[in-house]
Order: C-alpha cells, then structure tokens, then sequence
C-alpha cells in the first residue's frame, strides 16, 4: 500500500511537471507569447473571451508571473485550456474528449495483443535454446522494430489500400455511418482498426519478445530452477509457474516505461491512417499551429500514460509477493 | 571488452558490416552520387531508369542523390544525438548512483519524471514552439533521451559500488573523482558502448520521425525530409513509390545494423549465452531434450 | 530393503566443462559407493568436483557441463542411460537433494505450501487438498508451524527455509538424499539445530545421505565413510575413524591439519603449499604430484589407481610411497 501511494505521488508530480511544461513553452516563442498564441484566433474572439483565454492559458500580462502559473494551474485543473483555433467555436477539452476514446481503442487492443504475443514468444524462445524460435525469430523481430513505424504503416497504406483497396486504411470508422450501437458499427471499427493495431504490434513485439527472453535467460540460470528440475516437475509447469512468473516482473517494471514510447509512437501511425485520436489531432494542431489544442493534447496524452502506468503498478503488486508487504 | 570476440561473433560480425556500408556511402556521397540533391534534374515521378537509377520524385529531384546524400546529416543527427544524450547519462546517472542520499533521490526523480512524460509528443510540441535547426533537434531528441540510459548507469554503479575492489580504494584513501574515473568507469564500457547504440539507433529514428512531421529544418537532405516531400508531393497516391521506399529502407537498415551489433555484445558478454553456445557445438541434440538433462556424451578415457 | 545392494554406485563418472579454453576436466573418473542407511562424506576444497558430482547425479549440471563416461547406477538403474519420461520421472523419488544456500532453491513467488505440493502433485497424482495435507505434515516433521503453509520464502528465517528444503528433500521418502553443503551459508547456532534435525530424520527414515562440504570435523563426525577428492579424483576412502586418525594420503594429511581443534593442545596449523590445479590442462600422473613431498617419479607420469590398502581403507598411490606397517 505504501509503494501504491508513492508511485501515485510520483504521478501526481509528473502531471505538475507537464502542466509546468505547458506553462513555459509558449514563452519560448519568439515575440510576444500571447500574441503569437492567440493568432488569427484573436479576430474571432470578442474582448471577453480574448481576456478569458489569456488567463487560461496563464498569459494575462496584467499578472505578475508567478500570479500567471496559479491562474493556470487553477484553469487546468477545472477543465479550462481555452478554445481550439482549428475547430474554434469548440474547446480545446471538447476536442480531446473526440480523440481519447479513439486513441485508448487503439492503444489498449494493439499493446495487449503485443504484450501477450511478444511475451510468449519471448518464454517459448527463452526456453528452447536453439530452433527457430530460439535463433531466427528474434532477429526477425528486431529487423520489424527497426523500421520507422510510420514507413511501415505508409506501406501497408500503399500496397494493402491503394493499390488492392483491401482494406480500409484510413478513419476510425466508415465515413458513410454515424456512430451507433449497432453491429454494422462495431463491424466498421473493428475493419478500420485492423491495420493500424497490426502495424503497431508488428513495431512493438520485439521489445517485449527480447525483453522477455533476456529476462528468462538469467532467470533460468537461477537456483531455484535447477532445485524444480531436480524435483522431476514437468516441463510445462517449470517454465510458466516457476521461470515466467518470476521473469514477468522485470518486464512489467519495464512495461511502464514503454509503455510512454508506444503511446508516444501510436502517435504516427494515427498520422498516416487518418485515424482520429489524439495524436492525429495533434499533428494536425501542430499544421495550423493552433497553440491551445497543442498544449491540452500534450496534457491528456501525458495524463494516459501516467495513468497506464500507475494500473501497471498495481498489476505489479499483485505479482509479486515482496512487494505486497511494503 | 573484446571487440575482436564481436567480430567473430556471426550477429555482431554483419552489424557492423550494414552500418559501416552506411557511414562510407554517406562520406563518400560526393563520389558516388555527385551534384547537388536539391537539384531538380528531370520530370516528376520517373520510374528508376538507367539515368536515375532511384527515378526521381514528386519534385523531379534525383531519388538516388537524395538517398546517399541524405544519410550524412541523418547519421550527424543520430552521432550528436548519442554523444549529447549519453554523456548526460554518464554524469547524471554516475553521480546518483555513486554519491546516494539525497542528491541520489532528486537526480533519480528527475530522471523518472523524464521517463514518464511522453517523449514524441513532447519532441513535436518542443519541434513546433522553438525555431528549427540541426542543433536543435539534437538537444530536443538528447533531453528526452537521457534519462533512459541514465537509469541504467546508475544501478550499475549501485552494484559496482559494493565490489571489493572499490571499498578497497575507498579505505586507501583515494579521491572520489579517482575511484569514479579510474575504477568505475572502466568497468562500464560495456554498457556505455550498448546504451550509446540504443541512443543511436533513437537519434536517427526520432529525427527521422520530426522530419516526416514536417518539424525540422526542411531544406536540409536528410533521410526524414526525403520522405516528408515524397509524402508531401503524394508520391503514394501517383503510385511512385521509388520515392520514399530507399529512405525508408535505409533508416531501417541502419537501425537494424545497430541492433545486431547490440544483440552481439550481449551474447559475447553474457556468460549464460556464451556457455549455450559451446554447449551447441558439441553436443546437437541437446537443447531439443524435451526435458532439461546434462547430456551424456561417453568417449574413450 | 534386504539386499545389500547398493544404493548408489558411481562408476568410473567423467565430466567435463566446455569453455573456449578448452574443456575442463572436473570430474576424472571418480567411483565409490553407497549402502542404504550410510551416510557417505565427500571432502575437498573448492573446486574439487564434489558438487558436479552431485548435480550429476541427477543430472541437473548446467551448460557447458557434459558427462563424458561411466555409470551411475540407483537401485538397478543406470541413470545416464535414462530417456526423457524415465530421468523426469525418476528424479526426486529414489534421490533427492538439498541444495547449497536454500535461499536461492526456492522459488520467490510462490508460497511455501505449493512448493511442497508441487511434488505430490506430480509424481504421487494427489489432489491439490490431500498433497497440502501431506505439506503440512512434512512441515511439522521438521518443526515449523503449519500456518507456515502460506507464506513466501521471503518471510522466513535462514535456518527455516534451511528446513523447508530439508522437509522438501523428504517429500517422496528417497532411499537416498543428497547434501551440498547444507550448512555452511548458516551461523553456528543454526548450524547444529540443522544438524541435529538432520540425525533426527534420518534415525526415523533410515535415507542413505551423500554428505558434501568442506567442513572435515563437521564430516568426520557425522559421516559412516569419507571420500576424500582433490582437482576432481578421489584420493582416499574409508571409514570416518579410519581417514581422522590414519590419513594415508599427503593430500588428507595436509587437509587435516589445516583445521584447528576446539580443544585439546595447541597446534601449530600446517596448510598445504601452492594451489589447485588448472582442470583445462591438469598435472600429468598423479594430479596432487606439484604439491606433494612424497612424490616419487613415476606419480609425475601414471594416475595411481584406487587400491586396498587396508581393509576398508582405499588409497590412490603407487606401490612404493611409504605407508605405515601393515598396508599392502
């Protein structure tokens, strides 16, 4: 309970440390930050919301600077990051709300079938010490994760979209349907989700795959694995109940981490198939330079990861018995 | 370290075969594919022909020149990127590790608060706030690089704190900065040398990615802005994908290159591969023993 | 248990490591014998090949160890020439081991009762209940509450883990039980409570033990036979008494006198000069000959054999190296 209540602080911290992040970058800006941020934005806005969304964005000049950083804390932590340019009369929070739910779709569904896939690949390879799982796999992997994501995607784009037209390679969904609970929806999804979840965890399985036979390999070296050989358990229950579970926990420590380079990365391959999340939304943001959308998106995709990590946390407690008392 | 056991090391052996290909094809750019990349030398989307052997792209600028030429600012990218990030690494994660208390816990918060923030999107953020040049993406890619390696050293140094040999010249007296340079870091090479590759591998790779966004300094030729014309130009959709594919296919290589060269080192320098492999040469059926048993493998006494 | 078959008979066992050296020559044709109920001491220092002969048995030995000749035959049956079912199988019930420093034989993550378990489950088909059933006498066999059941190895002591691997030894009632070491990572204290519970055991079971450690007084006194070993042969073998009170080899002799007594006179300890052989290229002859000062010329070139040289009392030398009256 005391290592839950930690990591949470540490969370808290690095969400602060973002928001900091957020605060300081538009000061960066050569000229004058408000100015700059407001952007043709400013002529569309009346007096009333100009003056709002400075403060919001902590930029009111009236205000000393540290008054600037509460104004902004106080205005994040209540929702308010301003309005979108590029989608203005909508909020900046409205436009992320649009993008979150695509985004963790496609992130949570790659990186499961990821983790598991690439995990038992790494305990079968880890286990079997020559072979083709053993020898030829592994490098094969590394050779997928070699490649920048998004050149993978831009091809499985090309040959699987334009030139056979298999597969739907851009949007979340049919444009041609509204959402709706209805299957024909779910069928829609689930088509546009195919191959951008595919690309994903071709880039990704290796990390878990290496990670985890590394890990398997030092464990199997461990003395209470030649003590269950000894014992005549079989196979099977050596390498699961004994090996993995123990090699598991290093790379559930490590998930955490990667798991920020995943989401991070995810972030490209929304780029290439038009698919609507959040990272899509930020290149776009980026392209228009619509500054308030920049920031509030670095802020949700910041708040996934910590939160991500943190259930990876409690996962971890669950696993390992050490860690459950203190 | 034994960089000659690399060699003999068949992995290790082809990776530094692939990424010496690519550091010499880069510096020999001006031979091998002379005159400018920039240059728009024929019409747009030519397929490879005998006079371009790359065709050329949506731009009508010879693909194979922007290939090779691409590869210098790319690997300097990817070089500077390391050097920066590893360096960071060495003096952040040394002086956690080695000096413990309390300036440990600060450095060590400071490097999960880097860990834990996502590095792309913060990259693009820092990429579209600050004006773009080379020496700014290596200082954007070596900030949120750093910290990953610089965790790694420092359980390094935890662990080589304990050994003997340290307490031994801490009782002699010797000074801080000695022990550290003289006795811990050479014991580190290893890993410094895997983490500079990893850091490598992440500088061209993220520069690349920058590129493709449109966020670095477009007018240079490097692998990522290769690809950000073609896409840009719409060479997908006109069906000339000689225009992106070698760029694509180099940043891969090379990444992979760098990989092998990694996976080398840790067969070399981790005693459980290396007793496998010796174990496999003598005796071949032994790893497909449904059961794990020493093998028995009677000859004449 | 009427035979006087042996329990264990190690045949002419080599064994070698692979390294890029070269390979390693750690065990040189080694044998002797156990009968049921005995328990049997091997001694040497580090490195001698005491402990790869343990692992061989059951042939757990890691990579790059391969076993290069000889037989190891437990209750009729020769365990080098066992196929995959049969080794499985026959691990843990006719042998059992505990291993050195029990801390690291048990596995982290799971509890202290499946561990236990685990082995009933497996070779006596018991449900998951009456094999916890079982745990929790073995548990008590040893002296640890049964609550004990459910915590992790983390939450116990030295000493108790120490006894858990004992409890876990005992599990299938082998007619033998392997020991490496099983003492020496404890304190003292600790030390002889294991012991003691050990002699207890062993009074109620009647098991055969292979008693492996460097600690000769701990040997001596709690061993029936000693086999002596130096850079991977055995040099000397007899009966406890015997080896204590007549050492006929150098090496014993040498190995004797470098542990003080508690009590009695003051005495001056004599070690032995120079080091262990290197097992990759190891002295040709008579491995001990650098080191020995009663070494004649033909140790330099012919391994001496195992020879009888009192009753009981087997030497590795040549005829000629001075031993006391009566020896042949």
């Amino acid at each position: 309970m005391n290592f839950l209540l930690r990591r949470l602080g540490f969370y808290v911290l690095a969400y602060w440390a973002a928001l900091t992040i957020d605060f300081v970058l538009p000061r960066l800006l050569p000229g004058d930050p408000a100015a700059t941020i407001m952007g043709s934005l400013g002529s569309r806005l009346q007096p009333g919301q100009v003056e709002a969304m400075q403060k919001a964005l902590g930029l009111d000049h009236t205000d000393g600077l540290p008054q600037q950083y509460v104004t902004f804390l106080s205005h994040a932590a209540r929702g308010d990051l301003g309005f979108s340019y590029s989608y203005f009369p909508a909020t900046v929070t409205e436009v992320i709300g649009t993008g979150l739910i695509w985004t963790l779709l496609l992130g949570l569904t790659a990186l499961l079938i990821s983790f598991v896939l690439g995990n038992l690949l790494g305990v079968f390879g880890a286990w079997r010490r020559v072979g083709f799982l053993a020898n030829v796999v592994p490098p094969i992997m590394i050779l997928a994760g070699a490649f920048p994501p998004f050149f993978l995607a831009l091809s499985a784009v090309y040959v699987l979209g334009v030139q056979f037209n298999l597969i739907p390679t851009s949007h979340a969904f049919a444009d041609t349907l509204a959402p709706a609970p209805t299957l024909e929806f779910a069928a829609s999804v689930l088509e546009h989700l195919f191959l951008p979840a595919v690309i994903i965890v071709i880039v990704t399985i290796g990390i878990w795959t290496l990670t985890m036979r590394n890990t398997m390999v030092s464990v199997l070296a461990d003395d209470f694995i030649t003590m269950a050989e000894a014992k005549g358990l079989r196979q099977h229950r050596i390498m699961f109940n004994y090996a993995a579970r123990n090699a598991l926990l290093p790379s559930v420590t490590g998930f955490g981490v990667f798991l920020g380079f995943v989401l991070s990365g995810q972030v490209l391959i929304e780029q290439v198939f038009a698919y609507p999340g959040l990272g899509f939304l930020l290149v776009g943001a980026v392209g228009s330079r619509d500054y308030p959308l920049m920031q509030g998106l670095f802020l949700m995709i910041t708040t996934a990861v910590l939160a991500a990590n943190f259930l990876v946390d409690v996962l971890y407690t669950r696993l390992d018995p050490r860690v459950r008392a203190g | 370290m034994d960089f000659r056991l690399l060699l003999r090391n068949p992995i290790g052996r082809i990776g530094i075969i692939v990424v010496l290909f690519f550091v010499v094809a880069s510096l020999g750019a001006p031979v091998i594919a002379p005159g400018d990349p920039s240059e728009f030398v024929g019409d747009p989307n030519q397929p490879p022909s005998s006079e371009h052997i790359f065709g050329t792209d949506p731009q009508g600028k010879d693909v194979f020149r922007q290939t090779v030429w691409g590869g210098r600012i790319s690997l300097a990218i990817g070089f500077g990127t390391a050097i920066l990030a590893i360096t960071v690494a060495i003096l952040i994660g040394m002086t956690a590790g080695f000096f413990g208390g309390l300036v440990d816990n600060l450095l060590t918060l400071l490097m999960n608060l880097f860990l834990v923030i996502p590095g792309l999107p913060l990259l693009i953020l820092l990429a579209a706030y600050l004006a773009p040049s080379t020496s700014t993406v290596i200082g954007t890619l070596a900030l949120t690089g750093w910290a990953f390696h610089a965790r790694i050293f420092r359980s390094m140094v935890l662990s080589l704190r304990e050994k003997d040999f340290v307490a031994a010249s801490i009782v002699s007296g010797e000074g801080n900065f000695t022990i550290l340079f003289q006795q811990i870091l050479p014991n580190m090479i290893n890993i410094i040398v895997g983490s500079f590759i990893g850091s490598l591998i992440y500088g061209i790779g993220a520069a690349t990615a920058l590129s493709f966004l449109g966020l670095t300094e477009m007018t240079d030729v490097t692998w990522g802005t290769n690809l950000f014309w073609a896409q840009n130009g719409g060479a997908l959709f006109s069906g000339a994908w000689w225009a992106f594919v070698p760029s694509g296919i180099c940043v891969a290589l090379t990444a992979f290159g760098l990989s092998l060269i990694n996976y080398g080192m840790d067969e070399i320098t981790n005693p459980r591969l290396r007793a496998e492999r010796e174990l496999a040469k003598v005796v071949k059926n032994a790893a497909l023993r449904r059961v794990r048993a020493t093998p028995f493998v009677p000859r004449a006494h | 248990m009427t035979t006087s078959q042996p329990v264990l008979n190690l045949c002419d066992l080599y064994v070698e490591y692979l390294t890029a050296r070269g390979p390693v020559q750690a065990v040189n044709g080694v044998s002797f014998s156990i009968a049921p109920g005995e328990v049997f001491g091997l001694a040497g220092e580090s490195g001698c090949g005491k402990s790869t002969i343990a692992h061989t048995i059951l042939r757990v030995l890691r990579p790059p160890a391969i076993i290069t000749g000889g037989q190891i035959v437990v209750k009729g049956r020769d365990v080098l020439q066992m196929d995959d079912e049969t080794l499985e199988a026959f691990r843990w019930r006719d042998v059992s081991m505990v291993f050195q420093s029990a801390m690291n034989s048990l596995n982290p993550v799971m509890n202290v009762g499946n561990q236990l378990a685990d082995v009933f489950i497996r070779h006596k088909r018991m449900s998951k209940r009456e094999a916890l059933e079982r745990a929790s006498e073995l548990l008590i066999g040893v002296d640890i509450d049964q609550r004990r059941l459910s915590s992790f190895p983390h939450q116990l002591s030295g000493g108790m883990r120490q006894r858990v691997v004992i409890a876990m030894a005992m599990a299938l009632e082998p007619a033998l039980m392997i020991m490496d070491e099983p003492t020496t990572a404890l304190d003292v204290v600790v030390q002889k409570d294991i012991m003691q519970q050990i002699r207890e055991l062993k009074r109620k079971m009647s098991f055969a033990i292979l008693f492996i450690t460097h600690d000769l007084s701990l040997m001596t006194e709690f061993s029936d036979r000693i086999g002596i070993m130096y850079a991977g042969e055995i040099v000397e073998q007899a009966q406890a008494r015997e080896i204590f009170n007549n050492p006929l080899h150098p090496y014993t002799q040498g190995l004797l006198g470098s542990f003080p007594a508690l009590a009695g006179p003051k005495k001056r300890l004599t070690g032995i000069a120079g080091s262990p052989p290197d097992l990759v290229a190891p002295p040709a002859g008579c491995r001990f000959h650098p080191r020995c000062w009663v070494c004649q010329p033909i140790e330099q070139v012919v391994k001496p054999q195992l020879r009888e040289v009192l009753p009981g009392h087997w030497l590795a030398a040549h005829p000629g190296m001075p031993l006391p009256p009566g020896a042949a």
